[in-house]
Formats: structure tokens, sequence, C-alpha cells
């Protein structure tokens, strides 16, 4: 949603965008003067926009009043331990980590792939139904439901060649599940965000931008990776950002790929590798097995753990909204 | 070792030809065509033993499908092929049913929220409601699902639900609180932010001088906003409900904890009980079952419902974009 405060500005002889200029009114329309139906539909309006607000709101406050009552640091800092009693379980160091974890591997594989098939569909896209094509594809993925990605990824990573990716059970399967194999399904949910913000980012640049490059004697690859992608990074990181939203709020993919261990659980030697061969938990799984629905029946901790996982949300939505603003006042898109 | 890294970063940095970038982000970007085949073939191929012993009686119901997953997982590894035998019709009605309501539900609200936000509401209203939605659509949906389990949940077990009403039906199926109410209005709660998103940008991208035409022929503000923009927008308004219903369709984990997960299918012609009684969607039996994969029979059922969200995804992801081509055609970029 694009939207925002109308900036004043000093000066403004004809507006660019359709979204800068204010409507014309008919001039003493009053809402006292409308039929009776109008009335009504006018504050039917007004009732949904203020329910949306009271139901954020209350989800928020009440998050908030459990988790600032059941969050504190030594459950922040201890492991998480199966047990009977909610006293006995533990904390949520291991679900925070492998929801970092599980992020941070996911932006990883996203960003390239993303930003790569933007650039390409959007400065090259020769042929035009390959484009075309893959345009429709990436939409397709976006709509994938993520268990169906999920799933998927266990066909695929439960193949003999991608055992290296998790391990070898006795009986000669491959267990599928580790934060690799998470991360790398997870990515695929944070590519089409990735790739529209990266697509529109390119979009919007003036022509003036990519014939002054080519005048200069610059190929197309140079001009796009000297001019026009430094020109679009805000938009690129608030893609970024979009995608590890999602990549943070999923559950079912890590349900399905990285087993039902509450600990991190490494697998091998290596240091480092072990880890991403093996499976563990995100705060979102760890809500999931806290709550009535799971095995750990712990209400409060997971109250505490969907808190910290609502912050770690919230922190990332005023971020796409501060590299908004920031883009806003950039020189080239005006 | 060190070197050949080097050496790789520095032919990564030194400019590329057009050429090869051509080919080589090409190759990146078919990747999601590539994504898209794979999973097709990879889902469909696990799903085929059932498929094969099945055929459209998938769709049939009269027996209890949860018993019959459970017997799947005593069957061995060779399972006979009277072993998948398999009526999921339960399973395939709750998703439909489930996620059909919710999506007409929030698109109601949707709607009028979206006019609110573009026509009625004041500057300061609007700069707090725009940033609410954003917020509520990054909500992770196990939180949805957590503050429906622990308050919606015992909510309607202790005040809404009587005594009479559980022993009537107690015969047949325990109604607790979970079931047809809850997972209608939470997930509704879930996908009516989206659908927000998408309206107001569709209605944004309308031209202002069809709504000023409007105006100019003496329509009152609401008829302009409703009988033009949102009239002309409605490919959008229905690309957006199919979005969502897309979305609906594929949440998993939330109704895996509210939804009751039990393979029945409510009967309308009970009245009131019907609110209440479980029910299991195909998302939520695929998160369940997921730990019954060693048995081939079970793994076979769990894609064949991958499949049925697999390619009921793909046609809306078409359906959707035929839906806004007559806006395309016009010139209104949605």
């Amino acid at each position: 949603m694009s939207s925002a405060p109308v900036v004043p500005r000093p000066v403004t002889p004809v507006p660019t965008t359709p979204q800068e200029r204010r409507p014309v009114q008919p001039a003493g329309d009053s809402v006292r003067n409308w039929r009776l139906r109008h009335r009504i539909a006018h504050g039917a309006a007004w009732a949904a926009g203020i329910f949306v607000i009271a139901v954020t709101a209350s989800i928020m406050g009440f998050m908030a009043w459990k988790g600032l009552h059941y969050l504190n640091p030594s459950l922040i800092w201890q492991r998480p331990t199966p047990g009977l009693a909610q006293g006995d379980t533990g904390g949520i160091r291991d679900p925070l980590i492998g929801t970092l974890l599980a992020t941070f591997i996911g932006t990883l594989f996203a960003a390239p792939l993303g930003i790569a098939t933007a650039v390409w569909v959007g400065e090259y896209g020769k042929p035009a139904k390959l484009a075309r094509a893959i345009e429709s594809a990436i939409e397709m993925v976006a709509g994938m439901p993520n268990i169906v990605l999920a799933i998927f990824g266990l066909a695929i990573f439960q193949l003999p060649f991608f055992s290296f990716l998790s391990f070898k059970a006795q009986g000669g399967g491959v267990y599928g599940r580790s934060f690799i194999a998470a991360g790398l399904i997870m990515s695929l949910i944070a590519i089409p965000l990735i790739y529209t913000a990266t697509r529109e980012g390119l979009a919007q640049l003036p022509a003036k931008l990519r014939e002054g490059s080519w005048a200069l004697g610059k190929t197309k690859i140079c001009t796009i990776r000297t001019v026009l992608l430094p020109q679009i990074r805000p938009n690129i990181a608030t893609g970024i950002v979009l995608g590890m939203g999602r990549i943070v709020g999923d559950t079912a993919i890590v349900v399905v790929l990285l087993g039902a261990a509450l600990q991190i659980d490494p697998v091998g030697d290596t240091p480092g590798l072990n880890v991403l061969r093996g499976g563990g938990s995100t705060l979102t799984t760890y809500v999931y097995a806290a709550s009535p629905a799971g095995e750990g029946n712990a209400p409060q901790k997971a109250y505490a753990a969907a808190f910290l996982l609502l912050l770690i949300v919230v922190f990332l939505n005023a971020l796409v909204g501060w590299i908004g603003r920031r883009t806003k006042n950039s020189e080239i898109t005006q | 070792m060190s070197n050949v890294i080097t050496t790789a970063i520095a032919r990564v940095r030194e400019p590329w030809s057009d050429r090869q970038a051509t080919v080589l982000l090409g190759a990146v970007a078919c990747f999601v065509l590539v994504l898209i085949g794979a999973m097709i073939i990879f889902i469909v191929h696990a799903a085929w033993p059932s498929l094969s012993a099945n055929g459209l009686g998938i769709f049939t119901g009269g027996h209890d499908v949860d018993k019959q997953l459970g017997s799947m997982l005593v069957t061995g590894q060779h399972p006979p092929k009277s072993a998948y035998h398999l009526n999921a019709w339960p399973y395939v009605y709750a998703t439909i049913l489930i996620a059909g309501v919710a999506v007409l539900g929030g698109l109601v609200i949707a709607v009028f929220a979206s006019v609110f936000i573009v026509e009625f509401a004041p500057e300061r209203v609007r700069r707090v409601l725009v940033p609410t939605v954003r917020l509520l659509a990054a909500v992770p949906s196990v939180v949805f699902g957590l503050i429906g389990i622990l308050v919606l949940v015992p909510f309607i077990d202790h005040d809404l639900l009587s005594t009479k009403r559980q022993e009537s039906v107690t015969h047949l199926v325990q109604l607790d609180g979970t079931g047809v109410m809850v997972s209608i209005i939470v997930l509704a709660i879930m996908v009516t932010p989206l659908m927000i998103a998408l309206t107001v940008e569709a209605l944004r991208a309308i031209p202002h001088g069809w709504k000023e035409g409007a105006a100019a022929l003496g329509a009152n503000r609401w008829e302009a906003i409703w009988g033009v923009s949102v009239r002309a927008a409605r490919p959008a308004i229905i690309s957006a409900a199919v979005l969502a219903a897309s979305r609906a369709l594929g949440e998993a984990v939330m109704l895996s904890m509210i939804s009751g997960s039990r393979g029945w299918s409510p009967n309308p012609l009970d009245g009131l009980t019907y609110l209440f009684e479980p029910l299991r969607p195909l998302a939520a039996a695929i998160v369940e079952n997921v730990d019954g994969l060693n048995a081939p029979a079970v793994k076979s059922s769990i894609y064949v419902f991958a499949t049925i969200l697999l390619f009921s995804s793909l046609l809306l992801s078409i359906g959707s974009y035929l839906a806004r081509l007559p806006l395309r055609r016009q010139g209104v970029r949605v």
C-alpha cells in the first residue's frame, strides 16, 4: 500500500502522479443532504475502518499485556526442555536463535534470486513470452500455500542426492529435515516480495538515467550494476525486509522441514555446518508446540514467545515504513 | 582454497559482457519456471499410488477419513492397494467452507474499509489506519491461532455453548468450542488486511478524471466512489478476493489449532449447532499427519491433499490474472 501523508511542498505546478492530486469535490456536497441509503453506506465505511483499527489494537494490546507479564530475561536465556509442568519447560533461547538463523538463510538465498529475476524480466525480458511466463510463475509461487511448498521441499530433500543437507537414517532413507532445507524453501516465500519490489523500482526509474549512461558508452549490464541498482536500493531493501517478515511469521514450513525437536540439534562434527544440517525450532513452532494444540501445554510461555515474535514483526514493519519515508525524499523518484 | 575464492570474487567484480549477463540472469530467472514444473512433478508423483488406487473416489465421503488415515499407519512398508482407500470429502468440504465464508465475509469489510481509507477517512485517521492494516497483515498466523485457542475457544465453550447442545450430539461428535465459527472468524480477520491492501491500491489506480466526471454530472461523493471507482475497480477487487482465497485455502497451522481437527462434515441442517461442529481442512490434515510420513500409504495420502491444494492454488492464480485483464485493457495498472 502506498499511502502516505501528503508532504507539503513549496512549489507544485503540475501534479505528476494521480496520488499527489487531490480529487475535485463538488461544492456544498455534505453527508447531511444525502439519501438515507448513502448515509447508511457512509456509516458502514466508517464502521469498517474503525473495526479494523479496533481489532488490531485489541490483538496488539492483549498480546503486549500477556507478553510483558510473562516475558523475562531468564526465559529468553534458558534452553527449552520437554516437561510436563509448565515450570520445567525451560526458556526460548533455541527457538529465538532458530528464527534468526532461518531468516538469515532464507534471505541469503532469496535476495540474489529475486533481484536477478527482476533485473532480467525488467531490463532484458527477451523473448517476451518467456518473460511473461516467468512473471506469471512468480505470481503462482506467491499464491502457493506454504504447506504445499513445505511438503514439496520434503519430497526434494529426501532424495538420496540431498543427504548431505540432513542425514541418512539407518534404513538408508534420508531424513530431509534441517535448517538449510527449511531455509531454502523459506527463501521461496520471500522471492516474490523481493522480485516485486525490485521490479517496481526499476519501472519507476526515468528513462533518462539509462539513456544517459548508454550515451556515455556503458553497456546495459554495467548501467544496471552501477546506475540502476544503486538507485533502487531502498526498494530492494523494502522487499527484503518484507520477505524477512514473511519468513519470521511462517509456521508450516518449519513444522514440516525442521523436525519436531525443541532444541537446536546438530548433525555431524563440522562446527557451523552441523547446526545447518540439524533440526531445531523457531519461535512460531515453539508457540504452536507450547499452546494447548501442541504437546507442551505451557500457555504462559506461548504468550511470551508470541509476544517476542510480534515485537520482531513490528520492528520489521517499522523498518519498511522508515525505508519508505526515506525513499519519498530521494530526488530521483520525484 | 582462499586463492580460489579471491579469484572467483575478482571475476564476479570485473565488468561482465552483456551477453554473459543475459544468459546468466536469464538462467536464474528460469529457475522459477523449473520450480513450478518440479513441484507438479514431485507432488503428483508422490501422490500417485493413492491417486491411482482411488481415482475420483477421493472426493467422496461416507467413511471416517480420520480412521482411514490412522489405519494406514500400520499397513507396513509395502501396503496392498486396498490400504490406500481414502474418502477425503470431509477435508475438502471443510477447506471450501472455511475459506469461502471467511473470504466473502472479509471482502465486505475490506471493500468498505478501503472506500473509507481512500475517500472518507480524515487525514489523521488515515495516518493511523494505513499502518494498522499493514501491521495486521504482518501478524504471524500462529499468533492468531494462539489467541483463538486461548481466548476465543474457551469463551465459546463456556459462554456460548450450552451443555444441552453438547449432549444432543455427544454420541456423534464432541463439541469443545473449536470448529466452524471460530475458524471462520479468525481466518476472516487474517485475510481481510490483504484484501484491503489490494483494494486500496486498485481504487487509487483509478484515474481521478473518472470520478470527477461523475461529480460533474451531479453525483455526490458516495455515488462517485461507489458507482464509479468501486465499479471500475471490480476486477481488481475480485482478483484480491481470489488471492485471499488462495491464502485461506493454504492456512495450515492456525486452522489446525482452532478447527477441532476432526474429519467431520458439519451439516447446516443441524441449526445453530452447526456453528460449533469441528472440522478439519486439507492443509491442517497435512500438518498433523506429517509424522506418519514413514508409512507409504499415509505419505501418499498427504501428497494427495497437497496435490489438491497445489492445483487449486494454480487455478486461483490464473483466475486472479484473468479477472484483472479487463482493467489492464483500459490502461489501469493493477
